[in-house]
């Protein structure tokens, strides 16, 4: 399956199983989602639990939350990530706080859905990874796959929780393993183990990170994307890196970062979004808090530039391969 | 031009009239001692009395089945009260104690109380009516014929939330009573400063759904428009729009001098008063005797002494216990 296959599929598995939930967005039901993530499941669900709402953001999270206090698990699409912004104060002030404020009476079990990342020319509307501001919000989960498996487990996992879940989904890789080689073609997930997925229903618990490539030399921080690119990276320089796929974003699996880093003495951390209070920042922190006397060099950071996305010199802007492999090797030189 | 004040026949029987009039004595009298706690420091943070709107939690509340859900905004005491949430709860609450109805984490504007449907005070401007538009959309998805009853000031319908959600509410007819508690003033803001449609009902109207618009404080107007609409809208009707046009006798909160609203102003609402013509319209039809009025004082003011007690009794929630409620207690579902 590509990953939109996976998304839609998780989807449809939780439509069949449980009653609760609903699905909607803007262009959800009958057009299919703008990525065609929903298509087909308005025919076979019906227009009450999968349905179209207006360009109406704010709107669409805040009837999410008042469903999920009801009792309801409904999963709602943004149409892009860059779009989230009028749904702030809700996803804020309303999903995020609501079983902490009423000490438990109500919950929010709301899953919502945005495709994240550059990669397609979208410049600046079009292109953002915003996780650094849902991660600096308490009550909400962030989550961030990096392929059709884990895309499909993490958003059943996502459903079936009781919090909020803000689940980001990196559209460069809906149809395949892209690794930052803007002008090569993408092996398209048909031909990638990981576009092997399950039919039926399965989980990948959330604070669950992967080692995703086992390595001896550094060990790299990542998640979406950057899993891929900084795949490539090791390939290209030789250097073994330990690649660590945090899929869940926050709260995250410190063990595994916390084990990687001990065991290999040097760290890499990279993400697409802008570099200044990103969430490389957290991640180094935590690492220098919990492994300080293992470190054997700095630890390296990787990210977008601090602009708004470029359209025209968006591959200038994007840390593809190169960039990456250039700080494995100033981690290797200290 | 500011109207007459409330008069004409009261339309109810002797002992449902008084329940009206003692949930509107109710809920000044706790006001009253709110204010005092919080000038002994006993009550912190904020605080937004309803004292001159009680008519209007106490007639549209009372409109309301059990079964109904409501929002309501930070100045929402009277709300809570009317619905059933006891006196002790909210006045722990305030206290920020262990025995409130929100655990102490709220305090005056969050309180919530989901026995009684109670969806939250909101202190965002605004930020509970999408929720509330999604409680509708949920009850009517699980065919169950509940009235999801949204309160907000006329301050909130210059927000982009108000609009996304009446549209959405009338796109898809949904069981939303829109109850809008227009007191004139958007905090400092007077409503000609604020709104390019000063008339509220033309611009709810603009989406297509019905509107009423009533004296706030006359608890024999709201309590039949509030029924009226509720049940309209339980007839499936699609949402309503009720606009009560009433006022805050005190400040906006504890922090607010007041310099944007002459005292002549305030004097000329006070006679307008939703409790002194209320009970004088019952003396002179003779279904309340100065004797019973103050009994019912009586009573309110014993309910508050009992409250006050309760919330100083109260503990604070252990430190230890803050982390609880910020995710799901499983953890890692």
């Amino acid at each position: 399956m590509t990953m939109i296959q996976a998304l839609r599929s998780a989807m449809d598995v939780m439509l069949e199983r449980d009653p609760n939930v609903v699905v909607y967005g803007q262009d959800v039901g009958y057009f299919g989602g703008v990525f065609r993530c929903t298509e087909g499941l308005q025919k076979k669900y019906g227009t009450s639990r999968v349905f179209d709402s207006p360009i109406s953001e704010g709107g669409i999270v805040g009837t999410a939350v008042g469903m999920g206090a009801y009792g309801l698990r409904p999963v709602v699409e943004i149409q892009f990530a860059d779009y989230f912004y009028p749904a702030s104060d809700q996803i804020v002030s309303e999903a995020a706080r609501l079983r902490y404020r009423s000490a438990g009476d109500f919950t929010a079990p709301i899953t919502i859905r945005m495709p994240c990342g550059g990669g397609i020319y979208g410049g600046q509307t079009h292109s953002q990874s915003p996780e650094a501001l849902f991660t600096h919000v308490c009550g909400l989960r962030t989550v961030m796959p990096s392929n059709p498996y884990d895309a499909k487990g993490l958003l059943i996992a996502a459903i079936e929780c009781d919090d909020p879940v803000i689940f980001l989904e990196p559209k460069r890789l809906y149809n395949g393993p892209f690794d930052g080689h803007h002008d090569k073609p993408v092996v398209p997930w048909s031909k990638h183990p990981l576009g092997e997925v399950p039919e039926g229903h399965y989980t990948v618990p959330l604070e669950s990170a992967k080692v995703f490539r086992a390595g001896t030399e550094l060990t790299v921080l990542a998640y979406g994307t950057m899993v891929f690119v900084a795949q490539a990276a090791a390939n290209e320089t030789g250097i073994d890196a330990e690649i660590i796929d945090l899929r869940s974003i926050w709260p995250l699996d410190l063990d595994t970062l916390v084990n990687s880093v001990k065991k290999t003495g040097r760290c890499v951390v990279v993400h697409e979004a802008t570099r200044t209070c990103g969430f490389g920042a957290e991640l180094t922190s935590l690492v220098q808090e919990h492994c300080f006397y293992h470190l054997e060099a700095p630890i390296e950071r990787v990210a977008g530039w601090d602009t708004p996305y470029p359209h025209a010199q968006e591959w200038d802007y994007f840390p593809g391969p190169a960039r990456v492999g250039a700080a494995f090797k100033r981690a290797m030189e200290k | 031009m500011i109207a007459p004040p409330p008069a004409g026949p009261v339309p109810y029987e002797k002992d449902y009239a008084l329940a009206l009039l003692a949930d509107m004595l109710r809920i000044r009298r706790m006001e009253e001692k709110c204010a005092q706690a919080y000038g002994e420091g006993k009550i912190r943070g904020f605080l937004h009395l309803y004292i001159g709107e009680e008519a209007v939690a106490a007639g549209a509340v009372r409109a309301l089945k059990p079964e109904d859900n409501i929002v309501a905004t930070y100045r929402e005491h009277g709300h809570a009260l009317v619905r059933g949430v006891t006196m002790n709860s909210i006045m722990a609450e305030m206290y920020g104690k262990r025995e409130g109805c929100s655990r102490g984490r709220g305090g005056s504007m969050h309180l919530f109380d989901a026995g009684v449907r109670l969806y939250g005070g909101n202190a965002i401007v605004g930020g509970g009516l999408p929720v509330a538009v999604g409680l509708a959309l949920a009850a009517r998805m699980q065919d169950e014929a509940r009235v999801t009853a949204c309160f907000f000031g006329e301050g909130a319908m210059a927000e982009g939330a108000f609009h996304e959600s009446i549209n959405l509410a009338a796109l898809w007819r949904l069981p939303v009573l829109f109850c809008c508690e227009n007191n004139l003033y958007a905090m400092g803001t007077a409503l000609d400063r604020s709104e390019s449609q000063t008339d509220l009902c033309v611009k709810a109207a603009s989406y297509g759904v019905q509107t009423l618009k009533v004296d706030g404080q006359d608890v024999v107007a709201v309590h039949e428009a509030a029924q009226e609409a509720a049940r309209a809208v339980r007839a499936g009707g699609g949402p309503f729009f009720v606009e009560f046009q009433t006022y805050r006798f005190r400040a906006h909160s504890m922090f607010d001098a007041e310099l944007y609203r002459a005292k002549s102003e305030v004097e000329e609402w006070k006679k307008r008063g939703p409790l002194h013509t209320f009970s004088a319209r019952l003396k002179a039809e003779g279904k309340l005797t100065e004797e019973a009025f103050l009994a019912l004082d009586h009573e309110a003011n014993a309910e508050v002494e009992r409250a006050v007690a309760f919330a100083e009794a109260g503990s604070w929630e252990p430190v230890e216990d803050l982390l609880l409620d910020v995710h799901s207690p499983e953890g890692r579902p």
